[in-house]
């Protein structure tokens, strides 16, 4: 069963210096805030996993908490390149970063394959492509009934994924709604999971029989975290901040003001100054 | 005739190649642009699709990223990332692909990894995403892009997605069955494979643009095709739907707050 806890002791329980970790969120529901937190706690080593390392994986890398990297696209969506990203990749800087790089049909595949408790995912994928030169986990398979060959990549199987929802319930029942992505299968994939979510209430009550819900028998922590997602989005509750994602390119761009933005908004900050967001925009509908 | 910015030619040029026949899978960028302006003149009933699992969606405000919350809230209904690939995508559900990219050869093969080696790269782009299968798996790929020589090389450092391949029967050679990039619509000009060799051919140029100038844009030695016709500009209506989405995009994404209050 989930335990409902603070985010910190969620994160401390849950996530190991070396681990591998998969933060999931197709541009909705990005857990920033317990990223956060896994910067605060100096996690180290990490294995990141994500289809769309974004923001938050500019912040996780730029503070050397990652010694690889397994993605299939890795920049600031709308705005251009992720140059923390580009620095570790480029210049070693703050360490090296060892990359494992797919489509993100094969990243999708690899998590369902994880869920589903397989050793592999396979596809018709890659066709023409170079990333299998360069990428060791991409082989092939022949099909055993019409001998279509076909690209095969390794199950995703993190040791804990992180992820942030709309809400849960008070037994640990969590809802997840709108851009859906891979989250499901994030966490169905893993051996544990923290959910961040908006709000907890006493009935989960999903507004569909076919709604994605997450019970609290695959859940391993969750944390009350409002606004939590920022400056991506929680589907009903705050929109996209376009404008961060717009400005998070000057920010990144030189390592100083970079440093400088994680002391102030990371190091010096806590889970709940993540309330304002949500707040905020609750006034503005008000 | 009315005034127009060469980038402007290029979305509208772009729309004009869809119809209402089409289920779109809808790259972000210019390829966006273009198909909201499609289905905002000619063809409203486009379908268009994000890879974040959005299908038929149609968006006020041009999103930022494949997965803005205006995308879902305008859509039919919107799949998780897994389906989306497997069923609508390598499931051969998707008519037309529209694609940019970094970088281009003269076989519609397109770079968007990295610039040098892959292990020491000069610039680290942001990969290929969905890019690769939908360049395989959708019927066509239409592609748009700014013709410049660092866009329109004659080597690309990377195969990100296969357009072409060698040329020729290349993609026939490797078992597929989808006709792969069948235009490419720049600010200067629209291409299209030779029939026979697949490399890009200058079929269409824009008003008040000369063949100098295009040869001067482009990596390789670019090829004319034997009858070649000057693009139509963009018509009062064209031009008004563009400007006013850009001017709505503008005011959105600029409006959500200074980003001084981020966490």
């Amino acid at each position: 069963m989930a335990r409902i806890q603070p985010l910190a002791e969620a994160v401390a329980d849950n996530v190991r210096d070396g681990d591998t970790v998969a933060m999931e969120g197709f541009t909705h529901l990005i857990p920033y805030a317990a990223g956060h937190e896994v910067i605060r706690q100096g996690r180290k080593d990490l294995f990141l996993i994500r289809m769309t390392p974004d923001i938050l994986y500019d912040q996780l890398i730029g503070v050397g908490a990652a010694r690889a990297m397994k993605f299939s696209w890795g920049g600031n969506p709308g705005v251009g390149s992720l140059h923390r990203f580009r620095d570790a990749v480029e210049n070693q800087w703050p360490r090296p970063l060892e990359v494992e790089e797919h489509s993100h049909a094969a990243m999708a595949n690899a998590y369902e394959a994880g869920a589903a408790n397989l050793p592999f995912a396979m596809l018709r994928g890659y066709i023409g492509a170079d990333l299998p030169k360069v990428n060791p986990n991409i082989k092939s398979v022949t099909c055993p009934f019409t001998g279509e060959t076909l690209a095969a990549v390794p199950a995703i199987r993190p040791d804990v994924t992180i992820i942030h929802a709309q809400r849960a319930d008070r037994k640990g029942n969590v809802l997840i709604e709108g851009i859906v992505g891979v989250q499901k299968e994030a966490v169905l994939a893993a051996k544990r999971s923290i959910v961040t979510v908006e709000e907890i209430v006493e009935e989960l009550a999903p507004p569909s029989p076919n709604s994605v819900v997450l019970p609290s028998w695959v859940v391993t922590a969750i944390a009350h975290v409002p606004g939590g997602a920022f400056p991506s989005y929680a589907h009903g509750y705050y929109p996209r901040n376009n404008a961060f994602y717009i400005r998070w390119d000057e920010i990144a761009r030189d390592r100083e003001s970079f440093t400088a933005w994680i002391r102030e908004n990371v190091l010096d900050a806590k889970p709940e100054d993540f309330a304002r967001h949500a707040a905020k925009h609750s006034a503005k509908a008000a | 005739m009315t005034d127009f910015t060469p980038n402007e030619m290029m979305t509208i040029a772009a729309a004009r190649e869809l119809s209402n026949d089409d289920v779109c899978f809808v790259g972000i960028g210019a390829p966006s642009a273009a198909c909201n302006v499609a289905r905002l003149t000619h063809a409203p009933e486009i379908t268009l699709i994000y890879e974040s699992g959005t299908v038929g969606t149609k968006p006020d405000v041009l999103p930022l990223s494949i997965g803005d919350g205006e995308l879902c809230d305008t859509a039919l209904f919107t799949v998780s990332v897994p389906e989306m690939f497997r069923y609508w995508l390598q499931g051969g559900r998707i008519t037309t692909g529209f694609l940019g990219g970094a970088q281009i050869d003269k076989f519609a093969n397109l770079n968007t990894t990295v610039v040098g080696p892959y292990d020491h790269p000069k610039v680290r782009l942001p990969g290929g995403g969905g890019a690769p299968e939908i360049a395989s798996n959708c019927g066509r790929i239409f592609i748009t892009m700014t013709l410049t020589k660092r866009g329109f090389v004659e080597k690309l450092p990377f195969v990100t997605s296969m357009g072409h391949g060698e040329g020729g029967n290349h993609r026939e050679r490797l078992g597929l069955t989808t006709k792969g990039p069948t235009r490419v619509i720049t600010d200067l000009c629209i291409l299209e494979p030779d029939p026979e060799t697949k490399e890009l051919t200058v079929v269409s140029i824009h008003p008040g643009v000369s063949r100098d100038r295009i040869a001067e844009n482009c990596g390789w030695p670019i090829k004319f095709a034997e009858s070649v016709i000057e693009t139509p500009a963009p018509t009062e209506t064209e031009l008004s739907v563009l400007r006013d989405i850009n001017t709505r995009t503008r005011k959105a994404h600029e409006g959500a707050g200074t980003g001084k209050e981020a966490a």
